[in-house]
């Protein structure tokens, strides 16, 4: 940061809006949302950075992006410079750039944000990546073969961020996912509309350039456990990024009347298998006139928005809490809210009902407010009694949460878990009560963001490289 | 890619198909199942694994063509490829020597039912099995189900084969003539009211009954909740916890309405599907 401007920036307090589709209009189509930056409009936000010594912003970042340095790049018109800059801590900023919780995470920190509106960090990410994946993305040098095998479990960001840095370093790596593409969550959990399943699988072609082999349609814990690949298998090591796959329900009377999907369900008929192209792709979903979606997260708010697109008619959030508490980023709420989602807040089911077939024909509710607050500082919701009343929906979206699944934990022996079913690892260095086994991830955490398993999966993949070393 | 080895006609509407699939064969256990897409448009669908070929690394399907990829797949030839094919799925089917089981095979649940039956056997139990169809033209299997059980009755709905009578009216005069306390165990697979019918008959004669569930799936890993079924009052997962469960304990009625939820769009998907030649009706 030597050669840094000393003369003070002139400072452009305002954010270049990002362009999006009309809000009725994209709310009837699986089009991405968010159209992205022109070259012109990257340029001019990424000068907008005053390129801080004591850089705050990078704090935010969970893999320590160097961000002055890509922006100023950016801002000079060099992009593959700029992406080379990212690239060097994240391994998959097109899709970053897209879903990171940038308000709480790098432009939180923004020294902008204080008096104006923090630097678009995010949205200039995002140009650099798609910038790349257009003019066609440089293979990394992959250092001469170490003649060590890595299993990788999982191919969510976890897994994938893992292979990629050990691939690099020059070890064979075969990533086992269950089910028939590789982007865990990235293809069968975050819609269409906000991360664009081309991108991702662009992301994970320049996984095979760098040599990793990607097994699809392999459940470990059932062609074969942990241990029979480190026995068998001819694995030195293994990673597990299996994710927090495990819809929890809430064990209301009615929940598995037809027309009640898990939001995992949901999403992964529409994503995964296309049933928004349904009949032309074979897997259906069924949508009724009256959809409620139960939890007020980012998870709901995609259920509910795909449920318009879907066609329902209503497409309710209903949530214990108020709009203060909604778990969700700010802006996926303003977006349901745009695109015409209601909200039903402070309001909680207790019970569905079903007409003769089983289908879900309504839900009983019960009013709440908010109490003290708890030990999180969170105001907990107080049941207001005698409040019951009764909302007219057909179709329920349960998206309360999710857990680990328990497929590879159950069946890998000396695994230590703890009561929530999370496998235990170091923070550190992911190492998990089992030598040569690390994992990372939701796995781990429970239910956390994209950024952070990736950054799980670096922890990993160094951790790993230094344990084969040692062997 | 999966390549179909060997295919075989028991009637037009029941194939069975010998897949390559080194992976699931190496592991899989009787009771088990695979979850199979033909192609990029298509669904997963979960067949039981009727059959496995350690060392030649295959495994065999039998299916009744009853919608749209079920058709498509058995328009399919040998050599002929699949997209993808995901297995072992399930828990195996718990075997141990019980004494006299009663192994219950109706339509294409014929196929399921074998291995179990062999495993039985081998584990030393006595295994009375009973295979049925509608008609003579539908049944399969009848000499391999009679090496894998110790003794082997064969009815027809419609009699015109062997004799007339549904399985579980065989079932009924075998636990009469032998009495209730010589049966240990009766496995009954098959279509839903098959096994539904079987377990109703058992109830009576407090017979612990194990069926194999044939839930909605999606992944067959757990994680959209699909499959879930009420057992006991309490709700599993039948790709997971399953798909073998107690079938005195199975909410039916749950089962059935939740398998009919699709049946509009299934019907739709079939009638677009009207080609035979296996291009997925012109797409
Ligand atoms: C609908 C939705 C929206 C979200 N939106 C955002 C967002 O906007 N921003 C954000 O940062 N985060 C978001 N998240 C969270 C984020 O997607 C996850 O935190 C992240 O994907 C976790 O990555 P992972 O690699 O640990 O696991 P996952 O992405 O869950 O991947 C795990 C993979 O492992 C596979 N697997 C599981 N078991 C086995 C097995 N036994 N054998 C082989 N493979 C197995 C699974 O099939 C899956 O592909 C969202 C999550 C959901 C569900
Ligand atoms: C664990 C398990 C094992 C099975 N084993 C066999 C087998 O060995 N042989 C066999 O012929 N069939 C088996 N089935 C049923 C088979 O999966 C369905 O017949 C198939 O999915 C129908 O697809 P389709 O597109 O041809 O028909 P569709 O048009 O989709 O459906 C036609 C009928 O099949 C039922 N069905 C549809 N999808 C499924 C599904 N995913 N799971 C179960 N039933 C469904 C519907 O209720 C409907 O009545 C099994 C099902 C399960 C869950
Ligand atoms: S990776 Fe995420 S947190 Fe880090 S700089 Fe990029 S957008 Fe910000
Ligand atoms: S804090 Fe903001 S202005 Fe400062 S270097 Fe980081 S992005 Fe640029
Ligand atoms: S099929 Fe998805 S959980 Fe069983």
């Amino acid at each position: 940061m030597a050669d840094a401007p000393k003369a003070k920036k002139q400072i452009i307090p305002d954010k270049n809006p990002m362009p999006a589709q009309d809000a009725l209009e994209r709310s009837r189509n699986f089009s991405e949302v968010a159209t992205g930056y022109t070259r012109e409009t990257a340029m001019a936000e990424a000068s907008r950075c005053i390129q801080c010594k004591n850089t705050p912003c990078r704090q935010g970042c969970p893999v320590e992006v160097d961000i002055p340095a890509f922006l100023k790049l950016a801002s000079e018109d060099d992009f593959a410079g700029a992406i080379a800059k990212i690239k060097e801590k994240n391994a998959l900023p097109a899709v970053c750039g897209r879903v990171c919780p940038q308000e709480s995470q790098c432009e939180k920190y923004c020294t902008l944000g204080k008096k104006h509106d923090p630097v678009g960090i995010g949205r200039v990410e995002r140009f650099c990546a798609d910038w790349e994946l257009s003019t066609g993305v440089k293979v990394p040098e992959v250092a001469a073969p170490t003649g060590f095998s890595v299993a990788v479990v999982g191919s969510g960001p976890a897994g994938l961020t893992c292979a990629a840095d050990l691939a690099k370093l020059g070890h064979k790596v075969t990533i086992f996912e269950a089910l028939h593409v590789a982007g865990g969550v990235l293809m069968y959990g975050i819609p269409e509309f906000r991360l664009p399943k081309a991108v991702v699988q662009a992301e994970v072609e320049n996984l095979k350039k760098l040599g990793v082999i990607i097994d699809v349609n392999s459940v470990v814990g059932k062609f074969a456990t942990v241990d029979q690949l480190m026995e068998e298998g001819g694995f030195d090591a293994v990673f597990i990024g299996t994710g927090a796959g495990l819809p929890y329900f809430m064990k209301i009377p009615g929940e598995n009347l037809c027309g009640v999907y898990s939001a995992n369900e949901f999403l992964t008929r529409t994503n995964l298998m296309k049933a928004y192209l349904f009949p032309q792709c074979d897997t259906p979903i069924k949508i009724g006139k009256r959809v409620a979606v139960l939890g007020g997260g980012n998870v709901a708010m995609d259920a509910a928005r795909t449920a318009l697109r879907l066609g329902a008619e209503e497409s309710w959030i209903v949530y214990r809490r108020s709009d203060k508490e909604l778990p969700a980023r700010r802006e996926e709420v303003e977006h349901a809210h745009e695109e015409g989602v209601k909200f039903a807040l402070l309001t909680s089911p207790t019970k569905i009902m079903g007409d003769d077939n089983g289908v879900v024909k309504e839900m009983e509710c019960l009013k709440y407010e908010l109490g003290e607050p708890d030990a999180s500082g969170r105001r907990s919701p107080v049941a207001i009694k005698g409040s019951e009343f009764i909302m007219d929906v057909d179709t329920v979206v349960v998206a309360i949460g999710q857990g680990p699944n328990p497929l590879v934990p159950r069946t890998t022996k000396g695994l230590e878990i703890n009561r929530k079913g999370n496998i235990v690892a170091s923070v550190e260095t992911g190492a998990t009560s089992k030598a040569g086994v690390y994992a990372g991830g939701d796995v781990v955490t429970g239910a956390a963001t994209v950024i952070l398993a990736m950054g799980a999966g670096k922890v990993g993949a160094r951790s790993i490289h230094e344990y084969l070393q040692s062997k | 890619m999966y390549k179909i080895l060997r295919k075989e006609v028991f009637s037009p509407i029941i194939k069975l198909m010998d897949i390559e699939a080194p992976k699931v064969a190496k592991s899989c256990r009787s009771g088990q199942f695979i979850i199979l897409r033909i192609d990029d448009q298509g669904e997963r669908i979960p067949l039981t694994i009727a059959d496995y070929d350690r060392e030649r690394g295959t495994i065999t399907i039998v299916f009744q063509e009853v919608g749209k990829t079920t058709e498509q797949l058995g328009a399919m030839e040998a050599g002929d490829y699949i997209k993808d094919f995901v297995g072992p799925l399930g828990e195996p089917t718990h075997i141990e020597n019980y004494g006299n089981v009663i192994v219950v095979g109706g339509g294409v649940g014929i196929a399921p039912v074998h291995p179990i039956a062999r495993d039985l056997k081998e584990a030393g139990n006595n295994v009375i099995g009973i295979i049925g169809s509608r008609n003579g033209d539908l049944l399969f299997w009848e000499d391999k189900m009679r090496k894998a059980c110790s003794e082997l009755h064969v009815t027809t709905d419609d009699g015109s084969y062997v004799r007339k009578g549904f399985v579980t009216d065989v079932m009924k005069e075998i636990v009469e003539a032998r009495g209730k306390e010589n049966i240990a165990l009766v496995i009954a697979i098959g279509p839903q009211p098959m096994m539904r019918a079987c377990c109703n008959v058992t109830k009576e004669y407090g017979l612990k009954t194990i069926v194999s569930l044939n839930a909605l799936m999606v992944d067959g890993t757990g994680m959209c909740g699909c499959c879930r079924v009420s057992v006991g009052g309490e709700t599993k997962f039948v790709c997971v916890d399953g798909p073998d469960f107690d079938g005195h304990q199975v909410d039916w009625a749950e089962l059935s309405k939740r398998g009919a939820y699709f049946r509009e769009e299934e019907q739709r998907s079939k009638e677009k599907h009207t080609c035979k030649c296996g291009c997925g009706g012109g797409k």
